[in-house]
């Protein structure tokens, strides 16, 4: 009998202490939350401001009687985009020079990579070594020669200017050649002794397993690509070769009160990034957390 | 024999592919790194115009002009200020939310698409966005201090607060991708560790300080660097939102590297600024590696 008393006694202080552990739990989980719930709004809070702005009315823009929402879905600034400002040739041209490099970058990169991790030449580590230090380069100390030698080259205002510099990189070779590494060679030496050239090797046995780190590579790539401002900004001067981020900047300068107008560019300018990092929000998040590797 | 013939071939083979391999990211880099970097060296020692004519000869005369130059100065001095106000902060915040986030809670995918979506956005878009959330009478900021009672200032005008509005966007835009960084170094502390540290009695802040910090040694050091490097390299904000001002409050290096060569054309200088910069760089970079070995 006292045995059973002090067994109920124990169950049911332990139960009480579970309760308070879910309580305790379940108030700490809900501090947790509504602290990262307000951060998160203060993150995406520019992008809401900029899309409920880009349906507004220009009056209702700057009127001191603050209000959040658009009275009505205003379209204007979308349809005022592609006929006030040059925006479909910008777009055209960012699309055309963010594919041209991603797809550059992920050739050469597969080149690159496969090179340094499986083949055997004189030099390799040494040259691989300092092509990795030339991470450490920032962009601005090459920018004055890089601008010199394309315009030697009568090459300002051109596709060739915008992509060529970046259709190869450190970065891309070093994040195959890591990928590489970690894989095994096994199937890569059965189809060498079965007579395939190194080549179709590459082609037919290494890329299919690349594909993870090749997508990373892309993702990365093309938000790079996409969203590069100061060489694009440097390489053209007319407008009709003038990439989105460079051509949304002089815009603002231009039409600095039209703000409907310039969010909605700005709208459709985030728009394709965005809608590929929602997509694809694992992979990039990844990519992004790959960069940290090479520390 | 034979076997040795299909060895060697076998041997140029693989040599050759390396060749053909490499010849695009070698072409790529020695045209566009080691070319430029070297030319801008030499660059550097000539009073010379972007658009050509005469070039001569100054030796370091560039660098020396540099030093006594105020606006240089003062370009120095607010990048400094620029990578200190962001670069611990925006640590310390990115740390924070992704040591919340590191744990069985509901929305974990939301929150981090809500965190790292500026991460992924063009610096010169949300710099329109800032400035019109930033807009004295009519931006969001505004409006939003003003229902609390606070009269905001005029921020980007305002050469008081056009240094802070600048260093506000900088920690924001970068926020998700330090976050993801430690995420992913909080990944590799082993649970067990929280486990004998909680049997020990430690606290959320003990567990954090003694357990989390020492081990996140490595995500730590990555970020202080990369923060430190991005922050030093900070243009596009400035060129969209102030182009330097009010009255230089906002000049930057980078932005004074952009001028000096492009609407100066003052090529030979601004080369020498340039290399400034990239030694700069450099030994941050070199100096926290280093240390971070000396840790291991």
């Amino acid at each position: 009998m006292s045995t059973s008393v002090s067994i109920g006694d124990s169950t049911q202080r332990a139960a009480r202490a579970r309760r308070t552990r879910i309580v305790s739990k379940v108030a700490s989980q809900t501090l947790v939350h509504a602290v990262l719930i307000a951060g998160a709004i203060s993150m995406v809070m520019p992008f809401i401001w900029m899309v409920l702005t880009s349906f507004k009315d220009i009056g209702e823009v700057f009127t001191y009687t603050f209000k959040w929402l658009p009275s009505r879905i205003n379209l204007d600034g979308y349809r005022d985009v592609w006929s006030e400002i040059p925006f479909a040739r910008m777009f055209l041209n960012s699309f055309i020079v963010t594919t041209a490099i991603t797809v550059g970058q992920l050739i050469t990169s597969a080149l690159a990579g496969y090179a340094f991790a499986r083949l055997d030449f004189p030099g390799r580590d040494v040259i691989f070594m300092i092509y990795l230090a030339a991470m450490m380069v920032p962009h601005q100390a090459t920018l004055i020669p890089s601008f010199m030698l394309i315009r030697n080259l009568d090459m300002v205002n051109t596709y060739s200017a915008l992509i060529l510099p970046f259709i190869a990189g450190p970065f891309g070779a070093f994040l195959i050649r890591q990928f590489l590494l970690s894989m095994p060679r096994s199937l890569e030496e059965a189809a060498i002794i079965d007579g395939c050239s190194r080549f179709r090797v590459l082609t037919h046995v290494v890329l299919p397993l690349c594909k993870p780190a090749m997508v990373s590579l892309g993702l990365f790539q093309f938000m790079f690509a996409w969203n590069d401002f100061m060489w694009p900004l440097i390489v053209t001067t007319k407008m009709s070769m003038r990439t989105l981020q460079v051509g949304l900047s002089l815009l603002r300068a231009e039409i600095s009160t039209e703000w409907p107008m310039l969010m909605a560019a700005t709208v459709l300018s985030t728009l394709p990034i965005l809608i590929a990092f929602i997509a694809a929000q694992k992979q990039f998040i990844e990519s992004v957390a790959s960069t940290g590797l090479k520390y | 024999m034979p076997m040795k013939a299909r060895g060697s071939h076998l041997h140029s083979e693989e040599r050759r592919t390396a060749l053909l391999a490499l010849l695009p990211s070698m072409a790529v880099f020695l045209v566009f790194t080691v070319y430029p970097i070297v030319y801008s060296l030499y660059l550097s020692l000539f009073d010379v115009s972007l658009l050509g004519g005469a070039r001569t000869f100054v030796g370091l005369g560039n660098y020396i002009k540099m030093f006594s130059n105020t606006d240089f100065r003062v370009a120095t001095a607010n990048t400094i200020k620029y990578a200190v106000g962001t670069v611990p902060l925006g640590a310390a915040l990115s740390m924070f939310v992704a040591v919340l986030l590191n744990q069985k809670i509901r929305g974990r995918t939301l929150y981090r698409i809500a965190y790292f979506s500026p991460v992924v956005t063009s610096m010169v878009a949300v710099a329109i966005v800032w400035i019109w959330l930033l807009d004295p009478y009519y931006g969001l900021v505004n409006a939003l201090l003003g229902k609390v009672g606070i009269s905001g200032p005029e921020w980007l005008a305002s050469p008081r607060w056009a240094m802070v509005a600048m260093i506000a966007l900088g920690i924001w835009k970068s926020l998700g991708y330090n976050m993801v960084i430690f995420l992913a170094g909080l990944q590799d502390v082993p649970v067990e560790y929280y486990e004998s540290a909680e049997i020990d009695g430690a606290n959320a802040w003990q567990k954090f300080r003694y357990v989390t910090l020492p081990l996140m040694r490595g995500s730590i050091g990555f970020v202080m660097v990369t923060s430190i490097i991005k922050s030093f390299q900070v243009f596009g904000q400035v060129y969209v939102m102030t182009s330097g001002g009010p009255m230089n409050s906002t000049m930057v290096l980078v932005y004074y590297i952009y001028r000096q060569a492009f609407e100066f054309y003052r090529s030979g200088y601004a080369s020498a600024v340039a290399w400034f910069l990239f030694a700069v760089i450099l030994v941050l970079t070199v100096l926290q590696r280093s240390l971070l070995k000396a840790q291991d």
